[in-house]
Formats: C-alpha cells, sequence, structure tokens
C-alpha cells in the first residue's frame, strides 16, 4: 500500500531522515495508527545498488555535501571537508553501519553524579536512568535480532578467523569479557536470511542479513498503509506559529522546487551534524538564536567517541576480510576505574577493513617503505577500533558558515572538534592494550592509526531534566517548542562507550510510545 | 587460489585455503594449452601475469614519455612494492594523462613539478631524478619537496590508482567482491590453522 498525504494535511506527523532514529520512529508510530510523512535527502536505494566495493559505495552513498572539520583534531587536516561519515539514503547510517549492538552501563545516564565535575567538560546526567530504557533495550535487541540477547533468542555469530586471533590474545593477556552482540542474523530471522559471511557489511549488507532500515523498519511501516515516504527531499527549515508551536517543514525535491509540508508533529533524526544544523537554520524573527535553543545548546557538546584503531600484523595468514566484518569485542576495560587515569572506559571491537580502505587509513598521507612493507602483509593483519566514552565539552560543535553555501543555499556546517585530555588517555591505554593483545599471539609490528571520519555522532541536541541545560526533555521532545521531536543521537547526554545505535533504536520505540500516546489524548 | 587438503582427513581438519600471491598464467589464455605456457612460466612469470604497459607516448599522449618516466619512477618510490611490475604504476598514473588533457592547470602543476624534482636532482646528484641509483637518494629529494601540491597530488591520487586496482588484489593476498560466491561461510572465513 503506498499512501499519500497532502501538502496542506497538518495531521501528520513529518520525520526528518530515515535511518536508526527515523526509521524506527516511523515503523513505531505506523504500527500505532499515526500518519507520518517521512523527508529523506537522499536516494532510495535497494540491495541490487550494493556492491562489494569499499569506495565505490563509499561514492554512492556517503553524504559528501561540503562539511568543514576545524577545531584540534587531526581531521582538519586529514579529512577537512570530511569530519563524519554519514550516509545519504533511504536507512541512514545503517545501511553501512557495522552492527555492534552494546547497551549502554546504569552509570552512564548519571556521569555527572558519579564522575563529579570534570575541568573543561560539560558532563551532564540525563534526565532518565537505566531502568527507563532497558524494557526498550529488550525490544530493540529483539527487533534487530541482536546475537546473544534473551530477548531476539538468536545464538552467537560463528567465530571467523580475525575473532579467533583476537579472542586468543586477549584470553593470553587475562581478558575474560570477549563478546559479539551484533545486529545481524546468526540464523534466519524476521524473514531474512542467516549472515553468510560475506564481509561487506560497511557496504551494505547484499543479502540483507544484517538489520538495516531500509529493509527492515522502512518497508513494514509503508506495509501499514500510514507512512509515505519522500525520497531525494532535503528539509530546508521547520517553521512555527506566534505561539511557538512548529507548523510544517520547509523541504527541497530532487529538482530543487521548495514545498511544504504541514504537520501537526515534527521530528527530526537527521543525525547529529544535520539536525542541530536544521534548527539552527530555522532561525526566525521569534527564536534568533535557532528553533528551541533559549539554552544555546543546540549544536553544542558535539560528541564521536574516543577513538583511535590499530593494525597488527601476525606469524600466520588471517584474511581479516573474511566474514562478518566485526570480530571479537573485548569488553573488560568498559567498567569505569579512574586507577587507570581516566574517566569512563571504552571497547577493543575488533573491525575489518578491506585492502584499499587499509591503504587509505592506515596511516593518512604516509608513503615509503614503512608504509608499504607493513601493507604488504595486509593477508596477514588484524585490525581493532578503540570505542571509548567522548565527555562533553561546550566548544566542541556544529555551527553555520558565515558565508559559504551548499546546492540547497544552506550554509555550510562546521564541525569543531577538540578532544578532551581525557579522551585522549582513553586512546592511547586501548591502543598499549591491543599492542599485548596482539603480541600475546606472536604479532610482531603493531601500527596504530589515527581515528576514522566521525561515524558516531552524539550529542548535539542533549536531553536535560532543566530547560537551561539542554535542548529535549526526557521523551526528546523540545523543551521550548511542544510539538517539536529530536529523534536521533543528538539527543545523547553522554556518550557512553557503547556504539550509540541500539540506544538511538530503543529510545525511538520508547519515544514513538509517548507521542502516539499523547496524541490518542489529544495532548499534542 | 589453491585448497591444500592434508592427504589424510581422519589426522586433523583442512589446512587454511591460501590465496597464491604470485602472478597467476591462468590470465594469460591465449598461452593455455600451448608449449609455450609451461614454458613461459619459468622464465617470464612477472611479465606473463599483468598486461603490458609503459611510461611512453602511447600511454600518455599529453604528458609525453619523458614526463611519465619521472612520475613512473616517482609512484614507484613513493610506493615501493617490489613485487609487483611496472605495468601497475603505469595504471595508476594514466588517469592523470587523462585529465591534463581537459585540465591545462594540472598539466602545468605536473610538468612544473618534475622539473623542480629534476632541478634539485641535478644539483645534488648531476642526474636527472629517475637516472639517480640509489634508492635512498631519490627518497630524500621527494622527502624535500612533501608539503607540495605537485607532491600531494602525486601521492594522494596513488592511494587509490594503485591499492583500488583489482587486478592487484590478490597480489596481496585480498579476494575482492565475494557475494556472488557465496560469501565466505563455506569458504574459510573460520579455517585459520596456525595459532
Ligand atoms: C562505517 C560505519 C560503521 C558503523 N558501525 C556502527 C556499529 O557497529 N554500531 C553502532 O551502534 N553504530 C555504528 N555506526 C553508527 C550508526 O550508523 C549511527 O549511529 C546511526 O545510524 C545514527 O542514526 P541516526 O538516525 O542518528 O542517523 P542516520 O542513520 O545517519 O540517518 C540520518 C538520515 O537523515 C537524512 N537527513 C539528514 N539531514 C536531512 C535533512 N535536512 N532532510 C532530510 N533528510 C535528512 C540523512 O540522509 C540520513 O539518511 C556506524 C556508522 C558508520 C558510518
Ligand atoms: S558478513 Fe553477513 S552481515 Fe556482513 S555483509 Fe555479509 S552477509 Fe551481510
Amino acid at each position: 500500500m503506498t499512501k499519500k498525504f497532502k501538502l496542506d494535511d497538518d495531521s501528520v506527523v513529518v520525520i526528518v531522515g530515515s535511518g536508526a532514529g527515523g526509521g524506527t520512529l516511523a515503523n513505531e508510530l505506523a504500527q500505532r495508527g499515526v500518519d507520518v510523512v517521512i523527508l529523506e535527502a537522499g536516494q532510495h536505494y535497494t540491495l541490487n545498488d550494493f556492491e562489494n566495493d569499499e569506495w565505490a559505495m563509499f561514492n554512492k552513498i556517503s553524504w559528501l555535501d561540503k562539511r568543514i572539520s576545524a577545531g584540534g583534531w587531526h581531521h582538519t587536516k586529514t579529512y577537512p571537508n570530511l569530519p563524519a561519515w554519514i550516509v545519504k539514503g533511504v536507512g541512514g547510517s545503517t545501511i553501512h553501519w557495522s552492527g555492534v549492538a552494546l547497551r549502554f552501563q546504569p552509570h552512564d545516564f548519571q556521569t555527572r553524579s558519579v564522575y563529579g565535575e570534570i575541568k573543561s567538560a560539560n558532563v551532564l546526567d540525563w534526565p532518565i536512568g537505566y531502568q527507563d530504557i532497558a524494557p526498550y533495550y529488550d525490544l530493540a535487541e529483539k527487533k534487530m535480532g541482536v546475537t546473544t540477547s534473551k530477548a531476539s533468542g538468536q545464538p552467537e555469530m560463528p567465530a571467523n578467523n580475525h575473532y579467533k586471533v583476537i579472542a586468543a590474545g586477549a584470553k593470553k593477556v587475562g581478558y575474560k569479557k570477549i563478546i559479539r552482540p551484533v545486529a545481524s542474523n546468526s540464523t534466519p530471522y524476521d524473514d531474512r536470511p542467516a549472515c553468510l559471511q560475506i564481509g561487506f557489511c560497511m557496504q551494505g549488507c547484499k543479502i540483507g542479513a544484517k538489520w538495516s532500515t531500509l529493509y527492515t523498519e522502512i518497508p513494514k511501516a509503508l506495509a501499514t498503509g500510514h507512512v509515505e515516504l519522500r525520497p531525494q527531499s532535503m528539509a530546508l527549515r521547520i517553521e512555527h506559529d506566534k505561539r511557538g508551536n512548529a507548523t510544517g517543514v520547509l523541504y527541497a525535491d530532487k529538482d530543487g522546487n521548495h514545498h511544504f509540508q504541514k504537520a501537526r508533529i515534527v521530528c527530526v533524526a537527521g543525525n547529529s551534524i544535520e539536525s542541530p544544523r536544521l534548527l539552527l537554520n530555522s532561525a526566525s524573527s521569534q527564536f534568533p538564536q535557532g528553533l528551541a535553543n533559549s539554552s544555546g545548546q543546540v549544536g553544542k557538546n558535539y560528541m564521536n567517541h574516543a577513538t583511535a584503531a590499530s593494525v597488527a600484523i601476525h606469524k600466520g595468514p588471517v584474511y581479516m576480510y573474511r566474514g562478518f566484518d566485526i570480530a571479537a569485542v573485548i569488553a573488560d576495560e568498559v567498567e569505569p576505574n579512574t586507577n587507570r587515569g581516566f574517566f569512563g572506559g571504552y571497547y577493543l571491537e575488533g573491525l575489518a577493513l578491506h585492502l584499499p580502505y587499509t591503504a587509505a587509513f592506515m596511516k593518512p598521507g604516509g608513503w615509503g617503505r614503512e608504509f608499504t612493507s607493513a601493507l604488504d602483509h595486509y593477508d596477514h593483519m588484524s585490525c581493532v577500533w578503540v570505542c571509548g566514552e567522548d565527555l562533553a565539552r561546550e566548544q566542541n560543535s556544529i555551527t553555520l558558515h558565515g558565508s559559504e553555501k551548499d546546492q540547497y543555499g544552506l550554509p555550510i556546517p562546521i564541525v569543531t572538534k577538540t578532544y578532551h585530555e581525557n579522551d585522549d588517555k582513553i586512546a592511547a591505554h586501548g591502543l598499549a592494550q591491543w599492542r599485548k593483545v596482539s603480541e600475546a599471539v606472536g604479532a610482531t609490528r603493531v601500527i596504530d592509526m589515527p581515528a576514522y571520519p566521525a561515524s558516531h555522532n552524539m550529542g548535539t541536541n542533549r536531553m536535560s531534566a532543566k530547560a537551561r541545560d539542554g535542548v529535549v526533555n526526557q521523551w526528546g521532545q523540545a523543551h521550548d517548542v511542544k510539538n517539536l521531536f529530536v529523534s536521533d543521537g543528538s539527543q545523547f547526554t553522554s556518550s557512553a562507550a557503547s556504539n550509540p545505535t541500539l540506544t538511538i533504536v530503543a529510545l525511538a520505540i520508547r519515544q514513538a510510545e509517548h507521542i502516539a500516546g499523547e496524541m490518542r489524548r489529544k495532548a499534542l | 587460489m589453491t585448497t591444500k587438503n592434508k592427504t589424510n582427513p581422519l589426522e586433523a581438519a583442512p589446512t587454511m585455503r591460501l590465496i597464491e600471491r604470485r602472478p597467476q598464467l591462468s590470465r594469460r589464455g591465449f598461452l593455455q594449452g600451448t608449449g609455450l605456457a609451461t614454458l613461459a612460466a619459468g622464465v617470464l612469470p612477472n611479465l606473463l601475469a599483468t598486461p603490458p604497459a609503459f611510461a611512453d607516448a602511447e600511454t600518455f599522449p599529453t604528458l609525453g614519455a619523458p614526463l611519465a618516466t619521472t612520475l613512473l619512477r616517482m609512484a614507484r618510490d613513493l610506493y615501493p612494492h617490489d613485487q609487483l611490475a611496472d605495468s601497475y604504476y603505469v595504471t595508476a598514473l594514466a588517469p592523470y594523462d587523462g585529465q591534463a588533457k581537459t585540465d591545462p592547470a594540472l598539466h602545468k602543476l605536473l610538468s612544473d613539478g618534475a622539473s623542480t624534482l629534476d632541478a634539485a636532482a641535478q644539483a645534488q646528484h648531476h642526474h636527472r631524478y629517475a637516472a639517480i641509483e640509489l634508492e635512498t637518494d631519490r627518497v630524500a629529494l621527494l622527502q624535500a619537496m612533501e608539503t607540495t601540491p605537485f607532491f600531494q597530488k602525486i601521492r594522494g591520487g596513488l592511494v587509490t590508482g594503485l591499492y583500488n586496482n583489482k587486478q592487484l588484489w590478490p597480489r596481496f593476498g585480498y579476494e575482492g567482491s565475494s557475494w556472488q560466491k557465496g560469501g565466505y561461510r563455506f569458504r574459510g572465513f573460520d579455517d585459520l590453522d596456525w595459532l
């Protein structure tokens, strides 16, 4: 059933973005009988468009509209116009996410209370606790078919070579918590096949074994007859009435023509750069600082995890690219323990790169025999990604360029990031431990790599109990604008050490339940 | 690709499916079935593995042979893999020629850059850059110009020009696209045997 809504139909919920947050929210609302229009800037790709080719897929589906890297991170030099790695397409970054599905720990929701005040950071407690989100974690794990989760009943993913090398090293150095909760089918699930160990998860799973809103939430939402999906529709600004309520969204279609879709409620889920950018671009005479920004926190507290990567060269072949892209995840360092000299913790996540990406990311700008003698052993490599807690800092932000505009006529976003000393300590600790893990199984050379363009983007419209400290309340509802919601990772008050998507999905389910209830009660 | 199996199946699991990294003859279909194939395998393995390509005026009609020779030497010094034939580097450089045809600024960047490199080479070693014998001497000259747009242009393009070439992947033990073969579920995703 394909449903069409009129532009002047002001009974619909308009959702901006169709990724982890927006796609899930759309389906959860539709299942509750709510009418939804999804505006998605990117195209509607299908499995046929997916290629087992790193650069071909990067060029096909990435968000490549100009952005500027600023601040103290190395991205200003290595990736000056690619601060973050995000997909522009129906399904958003869930097309090429790698599927790690980790819950937050209980203390992650109370970092200000647990850590105390941290100098030159802007740490704050969430207005919700672990007990509020726990039932939604169950629902999210079930929905996504997360392996080793009680809620889904899915068994573990069979160990590939890359997993075995990392797990063996981890055990040798005394690590005990070697886990692999991933949102890809270890056995057939939800009418999708079991993973065939194709190994190109980050290029779009060719058989749809890995969860992506593109072929789960979105088709399910459309099948209800309550949802219209408009691809190649870029939201330009959210309009409001005199009472300060959102009235709808102005967007540009694929030919650049502008349309205004009226709305009863607007939900923003464009990922943590575009969501605050849209609110800032919606500034008006009534809200000169941007919509929902009386706190001044829209676009602030940009987090992307304390991170680094590293490859190890082993004495025998590994062929890390064979099989599911996430190998063993080491969870022994994630519990907070300030004896290590930092707040928070981190995961060591085995993450396979194929040859073209290894060449590009191992040592950006690198050349000469030091570089090529390592790459000559590509088939003997294992590779890790350190994922650690990143502290909120006000100066880390999304701001608008003063004069330069993109193809839609919108000011280009500037992504400013300077890691906190605590973040650097986490990354350094993670790299040192990885070296031990690798050398324990005889690795002869370990090469530390700088952080990739940010794939986890969080915090730029954060939740807060008080309106002056953040942008949205415990439901993701704007403190200032009653019928405006934020439905993606930009709601996060802290980053935790966990990859964000499971939490984004859990929050979206919780938010859908709340919105549908409030609509029924006519409170919204 | 070869699959090696132990002789006694009861003894142990099959060993790891390894990727043959040396050039394979099979791609030279025209030699197959002739006595030449066996002969050539012995004497000319490197040459036969890849289509011939040279830093000549035919491959570089816009940039010309002298400039192409300098760029080829530079490419080999930037990303030295002694096991790789020149042809891979030529393939990686060829797009510059195509672009230079319609982009005079790029053409100038490349020819000026190469001239500067040759001038420094002449001053220090009394030879054109490509004719300097010692790799360390050539690398020192490259290091001295590492921040120039010319250097960055060549280096940046080579990372994809070289390592994104499918023909080159087997030489690094990398297999490329796998879905059409059913992934690795039944093709050695878990056959590691040396731990
Ligand atoms: C390579 C890679 C690997 C990853 N691996 C993992 C992992 O293992 N585990 C994990 O938890 N996370 C992972 N992530 C991160 C994960 O993909 C994101 O956290 C998640 O998808 C974010 O969800 P979102 O809804 O905020 O945004 P997205 O999923 O990015 O969706 C945002 C959508 O909004 C659209 N959009 C933006 N602005 C507008 C606008 N103005 N108008 C209309 N549409 C708009 C975009 O086109 C996009 O489709 C990975 C990411 C990458 C890039
Ligand atoms: S390894 Fe599994 S999840 Fe990844 S692309 Fe292949 S089939 Fe899909």
